[in-house]
């Protein structure tokens, strides 16, 4: 009776072989080395590449090091720094603003698509494809166009916008109250087709006898929206705003391509505050106490969506 | 009730009575809705192909238009010499191409022992990887970088590559779905005396093609279009895949946009030419793990 099309839930696991007596305990420890020699590969390259970082990424927040000079401990001064540093707080502020813009407004504009492509409608293939084209391109790649469009002198988007009455002399992208808006603007055109096919096919899953019924009994478009699809796609729902929380607080690519986290440092997201602490000051120790900031943040979030997964059925 | 048979396709309930003038209108206008909506998410692919077309004069003539006036060539034939372009290319395909084939083989070993073989420690090693699929990649980036310096990897292909050779995101899909399959498949096999390797390699990869193939193309897709990664490990441009190559050119050519444009048409091709084609499977792979690549 479950709805939700997510990943298959976690099966359980094989049962080990039954077999009489010595020939069992053979096979099974046959078995077990086989499993450690398919998994060897894999297992190294994690241990060296994901834990051995994570587990010194922890150890470098609590020092000071630049590459050149050894690390040196210094305890909890880098989280102290944290607390009180203004730029810290900024990047905080702008990853929080910018992911409290981008998740409601992807996540209904995705709903929104959905319920249209999901009728009956001339050029639906061509819209769906529209819509999903930018999901599959790289965002580092049409930020440079986008940059373009928004250019105060060869700007056609820049231009157009103009004739609107939303005018910006230095152009949007060096404009300290434009540019938020602009990087979000591209943010939300990226990823809403990413949202909105995960809609559709919780749209689809809906049986359809419900809104024959519903309709049936005089009940209008709004009202079946209200009543049955909006509760038989909360889960959905759910997942979706999860997904999309995690993925702009960790927005980047767009940024660093549009302004460099400027102008006077109105767009510089954690990551990018990583990026330049790490990459270009070179701070390793505290950039390294910033990434765990967002690990932090986006643990949380993960373990929201592991609940998810864990009671995904509605039954109807 | 089962989700998996529903309707592929949900038709808008019949309206009850309206007049034909109604209906026609109502048609008209959500036409005129889906061209715009469509308009606006193509707008910049649009605009980056049409400029990659103009002569300089006519990119900075005001006030500025979408479609070019005349019909220039000139950018892609310049932009080979004024970026170190085929490097780009060459880099971007070796790297994106690499991490996927590698990354399938070393995924699918690893999701093969966690889904048809029984041996103590599964569930640690399973939950481990789970662990892993949760954390930013970014946490790693400042001691990745120091461990690649250490290892002389830096602005070098095999540090692109081989840090990502085997990805938690890729053994998880991989093992949801070698779990699917039925477990009498191997079982006759491994009567009759079959390896695992064996088994692993003729019976159970051919299976999975279908996930293997999913993978693979958001393997391609992800380090395809990868900034973050590419930037920390290069630092020498003509090092640099497509992304980073080209943010960091705009960055110290800004008004270079006709070279940019054509650039960018170059970079975007292989992709939008692989979804084409696969657009199906690419949506079906994101509808049910909900996960980018």
């Amino acid at each position: 009776m479950s709805t939700a099309t997510q990943v298959p839930a976690p099966p359980t696991a094989p049962p080990p072989p039954r077999r009489p007596g010595r020939a069992r305990g053979r096979l099974a420890r046959r078995q077990a080395l086989a499993a450690w020699g398919f998994m060897l590969p894999s297992l190294v390259v994690l241990a060296i590449f994901v834990v051995y970082p994570m587990t010194q990424a922890l150890y470098l927040s609590f020092t000071e090091y630049n590459v050149i000079q050894a690390a040196r401990w210094v305890g909890l001064a880098n989280y102290e720094k944290l607390l009180s540093d203004p730029a810290f707080r900024n990047a905080l502020v702008n990853t929080l603003y910018y992911a409290a813009v981008t998740t409601p407004v992807s996540v209904g504009l995705a709903l929104g698509l959905a319920l249209l492509l999901n009728r009956r409608l001339p050029l639906r293939g061509f819209l769906r494809t529209s819509v999903f084209l930018p999901v599959v391109l790289s965002l580092a790649i049409v930020a440079i166009a986008w940059s373009f469009l928004l250019d105060p002198n060869i700007g056609l988007l820049s231009y157009w916008l103009s004739k609107v009455g939303i005018v910006s002399e230095q152009g949007w992208l060096r404009d300290p109250n434009l540019a938020m808006p602009a990087v979000m603007l591209v943010g939300i055109w990226k990823n809403v087709g990413f949202y909105m096919v995960m809609y559709l096919a919780g749209l689809q899953s809906i049986p359809r006898e419900l809104h024959e019924a519903a309709s049936i009994d005089g009940a209008g478009a709004w009202r079946r929206f209200r009543r049955i699809t909006w509760p038989l796609l909360a889960n959905q729902t759910m997942l979706i705003t999860i997904l999309a929380a995690i993925a702009t607080l960790q927005a980047f690519d767009q940024i660093f391509v549009m302004t460099r986290g400027g102008p006077f440092f109105q767009t510089e997201t954690v990551v990018m505050m990583i990026y330049r602490v790490g990459f270009q000051e070179f701070a390793f120790g505290y950039a390294s106490a910033i990434s765990w900031v967002l690990v932090l943040l986006i643990f949380g979030l993960s373990m929201g969506q592991l609940a998810y997964f864990r009671k995904r059925t509605v039954t109807y | 009730m089962a989700a998996t048979t529903a309707p592929t396709r949900a038709p808008a309930p019949a309206p009850v009575t309206r007049s034909p003038g109604v209906v026609r209108a109502w048609r008209i206008m959500t036409l005129v809705a889906v061209l715009a909506i469509a308009a606006v998410m193509l707008l910049p692919l649009v605009w980056m192909v049409a400029t990659s077309f103009k002569p300089e004069a006519d990119i900075v003539k005001f006030p500025p238009s979408l479609l070019p006036d005349q019909v220039t060539l000139q950018h892609y034939l310049d932009v080979w010499d004024r970026i170190p372009f085929a490097r780009l290319y060459v880099n971007t395909i070796i790297f994106a191409g690499g991490v996927t084939l590698i990354s399938l083989l070393l995924d699918s070993m690893c999701a093969y022992a966690l889904a048809r073989l029984a041996f103590p420690g599964r569930n640690l090693v399973f939950v481990a990887i789970l662990v892993m699929l949760m954390l930013p990649f970014q946490v790693t980036l400042i001691p990745l970088y120091d461990l690649l310096v250490g290892l002389g990897w830096t602005n070098s292909l095999q540090g692109l590559i081989i840090p990502r050779a085997t990805n938690a995101f890729g053994i998880f899909f991989l093992r949801q779905f070698l779990l699917s399959l039925p477990r009498d498949l191997e079982e006759a096999a491994r009567i009759d005396g079959a390896s695992e390797f064996r088994i692993y390699r003729t019976i159970i990869m051919p299976l999975a093609a279908p996930a293997l193939l999913t993978l693979g193309l958001f393997h391609f897709m992800y380090n395809w279009n990868d900034l973050l990664w590419p930037l920390i490990v290069n630092q020498d441009q003509a090092r640099q895949t497509l992304p980073a190559g080209l943010a960091l050119f705009m960055g110290q050519h800004v008004v270079e946009y006709g070279i940019l444009m054509a650039a960018s048409v170059l970079a975007l091709i292989p992709v939008v030419l692989f979804f084409l084609v696969i657009q199906r499977r690419f949506v079906e792979g994101i509808a049910t793990t909900g996960i980018r690549g």
